[in-house]
């Protein structure tokens, strides 16, 4: 149509700036319609109208970037699926998968008033008040949304699929929350960053089907909103905010971070004299919309009235109202003096009040003290001591320095430089910023697991830095030629002709060095992307339950063995058989067995796992009496001694003894150490040699040649050659071995007859 | 003795500044102030009656004090974007505000009568 054909050119002609002129020149005059019909023609069929303006080209960049990050992100998460199958990894998530499958089946109803009598026998579990049902529900959700299009998927595939769609979500908010922070160019960066951060890309796999794929891009989004409703002042925008803390709760039980981070930072706001109205709505909006919705989960409860991991966020609440009180009042008051009277008396009730009320809680009990989990990321010795059962996760250890260069990479040393680059420009978004990153990289040094916490932050940072840093070394470039243009379109007096020859002459350095820098920089970057993804393929991509080896000649060898030994139980046990195990694999054996536990990963009931570990360590005639107990008919162990596997019950069995021993003192760890050593060959302590685990491992493995020139009986995950070979069994018999004598399943036998 | 009557003027002359000035405000935003009065009356009467009844249906009690807690919050950050002094907000309408205080209220109570049990 001629209007916009005719704005085209005029945007053609005028260049850059066609903005504003653009507007004006609308249509054209009525009697010049015939001739600019012809030029128009032509000005379709050349290249000039396709010239879009700047603001529309950058708008089209930014789409296909975010765009191809989207992807991205989602893709780089798929290694696993491509090379075994698409199947749900590890532990944990057979138990949200299960629950996922539950929930499909039987409805919300159902769902929420499930009492699980599968797991814990003969406890049981009471599923809908114990369970954080983010995941679950989102995953529902999505699956019922792809059925209602005629998609015919299986729940399992969305599943697995669901934590790499998440990941590609929360590079979108990070888009936004970067361009909140500094501008959307750091924002683009920081999308770009976190979609392939090994750090997040751990929990986030696809098939890895666990709370953190969720929860990740709820926390991120909850942050993003707070610091909107805090930059605007806005209601809606605390009313998301307070939705999106909802959405984190009901996902992760670290949101505990999330309610204490936000005051910490109100709180810093207030001392640092950044009080504004804006902040009054913000943080009291979300504060008791979110508590409210909060308390909706049923596993969450009444804490955020009760339990002491939360009284901060009161705390700060109730410090609000009396800064919004005392400004009021400031503001009414013209005299100064009658107002400093009344901040006096006002301060001093106001602290009164608040030792008191804290004080009486506390000490009534009212309110709880900070829980073990919690409170060991506080002080890290304290699990060591008091809880062995949280010390001896694998995840809860302090990380290394090397965890943090093999899951951060280049973003470690950029870090603390876009610390500086906020630290120069202090707003209340970058505050917000510096603070999330330097409490998260404190308790990512605490515990492995929480690097995943620090990932957002450490990837928001790193891009401000990285985005800052280009934009000047661009700019230097971009001087130079200007400069130049204006030293000769300008035939000025001899003062300014020679200044100009000065700094031309200094500018070809300056160009030099930031081209260099910037090619510095595309380097680092380029060595980031390789990392991330040669971590992803070999480090992060192995789904636990299917190991994988090289054989002999370079080919792959599949150690299917744990769905091997499931699939046995399910085919060859009665329905209603228990099985004992060892609290790991509790999860998997419901999910793919079906067959009711005696202990799982839930890990709720101390004294329980302390039992199943007491009956582990036992001589067989004492472990028979517990069995009989609790009724267990079949008992599994996994043992690595013929492939080498390093993480079977043997290597895992000192903490067996550590739980038992916490809660039965009948078993004493020096019993199965010599000299402090644990060992398992002919100088190993009897009680080791002759202990139910030791049996059900190596029964009739005395046979066995494991390595071409070592004796039979070695042990290739220990490498020694076992103490005692000659295994009897009295009171269970072997059942089913797996090919690979990974899983060993052992039948209880009824008790003999009496004569 | 001297000390303790100049503060005693102190506070009289205090009281009757702070009268005076809050005499002053618009009538819109006294409005406001009522409402938060009676909100926050509201949930001290409540406090009062679990203390004297006892808190056995917790939920109930919580639900109905922070729905006090939480309409009186909400009036107040309304308050701060009509009033007509406060330079931040000058470009929010008030139409704009109370449609804000109006959804925020809606959800409030929509998940007061959830938790109310």
């Amino acid at each position: 149509m001629p209007p916009q054909t005719m704005s085209a050119k005029t945007d053609a002609t005028i260049g850059v700036n066609g903005t504003a002129k653009s507007a004006s020149n609308q249509a054209p005059p009525p009697m010049a319609l015939p001739a600019n019909l012809k030029s128009d023609l032509l000005n379709k069929l050349s290249l000039k109208s396709f010239k879009l303006k700047t603001k529309q080209q950058e708008l089209l960049l930014r789409v296909s970037i975010l765009f191809l990050v989207y992807v991205l992100a989602f893709i780089t998460r798929l290694f696993s699926v491509l090379r075994y199958e698409s199947m749900i990894h590890e532990f944990d998530p057979y138990f949200n998968y299960r629950t996922t499958l539950f929930l499909t089946e039987k409805g919300f109803y159902e769902f929420w008033n499930w009492f699980d009598y599968e797991s814990w026998y003969p406890l049981g579990r009471i599923v809908g008040g114990t369970l954080y049902p983010g995941l679950m529900v989102t995953a529902a959700l999505i699956y019922w949304g792809l059925r209602f299009l005629r998609f015919a998927v299986h729940i399992r595939e969305v599943c697995v699929l669901t934590a790499p769609f998440f990941a590609s979500n929360t590079t979108l908010v990070a888009y936004f929350f970067g361009k909140e922070i500094w501008d959307s160019s750091a924002g683009l960066v920081a999308a770009a960053l976190i979609a392939i951060c090994p750090g997040y890309i751990s929990r986030s796999v696809a098939g890895s089907y666990d709370n953190e794929g969720v929860a990740i891009f709820a926390l991120l989004l909850t942050f993003y909103l707070f610091v909107k409703a805090v930059n605007t002042g806005s209601l809606t925008w605390s009313l998301a905010s307070a939705f999106g803390y909802f959405y984190m709760v009901s996902a992760w039980g670290g949101y505990v971070f999330i309610i204490n981070l936000i005051p910490l930072y109100v709180l810093v706001l207030l001392t640092t004299g950044r009080y504004s109205m804006r902040l009054y709505i913000a943080y009291n909006c979300m504060y008791v919309l979110g508590m409210l919705l909060a308390m909706q989960i049923r596993f969450v409860g009444f804490q955020h009235v009760q339990s002491g991991e939360h009284m901060a966020a009161m705390g700060v609440f109730f410090l609000m109202q009396v800064f919004y009180f005392l400004d009021w009042v400031k503001y009414l008051l013209s005299d100064k003096r009658l107002f400093e009277t009344f901040l006096r008396i006002t301060v001093t009730t106001t602290v009164g009040l608040a030792a008191v009320a804290l004080g009486v809680g506390t000490a009534s009990g009212y309110i709880s003290p900070w829980t073990g989990r919690f409170y060991s990321l506080l002080d890290p010795t304290y699990a060591k001591d008091h809880i062995p059962i949280i010390a001896s996760v694998s995840e809860h250890q302090p990380t290394a320095w090397s965890s943090f260069m093999f899951d951060f990479h280049i973003l470690l040393f950029l870090f603390p430089a876009g610390l500086y680059f906020c630290f120069k420009r202090l707003t209340d978004a970058t505050i917000f910023i510096v603070m999330y990153g330097l409490t998260s990289m404190y308790f990512a040094g605490v515990m492995v697991r929480l690097i995943l916490v620090a990932t957002p932050a450490v990837c928001l940072i790193s891009a401000i830095a990285v985005s800052a840093t280009v934009k000047n070394l661009a700019q230097l470039l971009r001087t130079k030629s200007k400069v130049t243009q204006g030293g000769s379109s300008k035939a000025a007096s001899g003062s300014k002709a020679s200044s100009k020859a000065l700094l031309d002459q200094s500018q070809p350095f300056q160009r030099n060095g930031a081209i260099a820098l910037l090619l510095g920089v595309f380097y680092l970057l380029s060595k980031y992307a390789t990392h991330c993804t040669w971590v992803t393929s070999e480090a992060y991509s192995s789904p636990s339950i299917v190991l994988a080896a090289r054989g002999a000649h370079g080919n792959k060898v599949i150690f299917d063995d744990y769905r091997e030994a499931y699939f046995w139980l399910q085919q060859n046990t009665p329905t209603d058989a228990k099985v004992m195990s060892w609290w790991d694999y509790g999860y998997q054996i419901t999910a793919m067995a079906n067959r009711t536990v005696i202990v799982d990963n839930n890990t709720w009931n101390n004294t329980h796992i302390a039992t199943v570990g007491r009956a582990m360590s036992s001589y067989e005639d004492e472990a028979y009496e517990i069995m009989r107990e609790l009724d267990v008919g079949y008992v599994l162990v996994v043992f690595g001694g013929v492939t080498g596997y390093s993480s079977d019950d043997i290597n895992k069995f000192l903490w067996m003894v550590r739980i038992g021993g916490g809660v039965f003192p009948v078993i004493k760890e020096p019993d199965y150490l010599v000299n402090g050593e644990y060992r398992v060959d002919k100088g190993a302590a009897p009680k080791m040699l002759n202990c139910l685990m030791y049996k059900l491992c190596y029964y009739r493995f005395g046979e066995l040649m494991t390595e071409y020139g070592k004796p039979p009986g070695f042990d290739r995950a220990r490498g020694v050659e076992i103490g005692n070979k000659d295994i009897k069994l009295e009171h269970l018999e072997e059942a089913f071995t797996t090919s690979n004598w990974i899983v060993r399943i052992y039948k209880v036998k009824p008790p003999n007859n009496r004569w | 003795m001297g000390r303790s009557s100049s503060t005693v003027k102190e506070t009289q002359a205090l009281f009757q500044s702070l009268r005076s000035a809050y005499a002053a405000t618009p009538n819109n935003l006294k409005i406001i102030d009522l409402y938060v009065g009676f909100a926050v009356l509201t949930a001290v009467i409540q406090v009062v009656y679990m203390a004297v009844v006892g808190s056995f249906p917790f939920n109930s009690f919580l639900s109905g004090v922070l729905s006090c807690i939480g309409t009186a919050v909400l009036a107040v950050c309304l308050r701060i974007q009509v009033n007509k002094d406060n330079k931040e907000f000058k470009d929010v309408a008030p139409e704009r505000a109370f449609a804000d205080f109006i959804l925020c209220n809606l959800v409030l109570h929509l998940v007061i009568m959830n938790f109310l049990g």
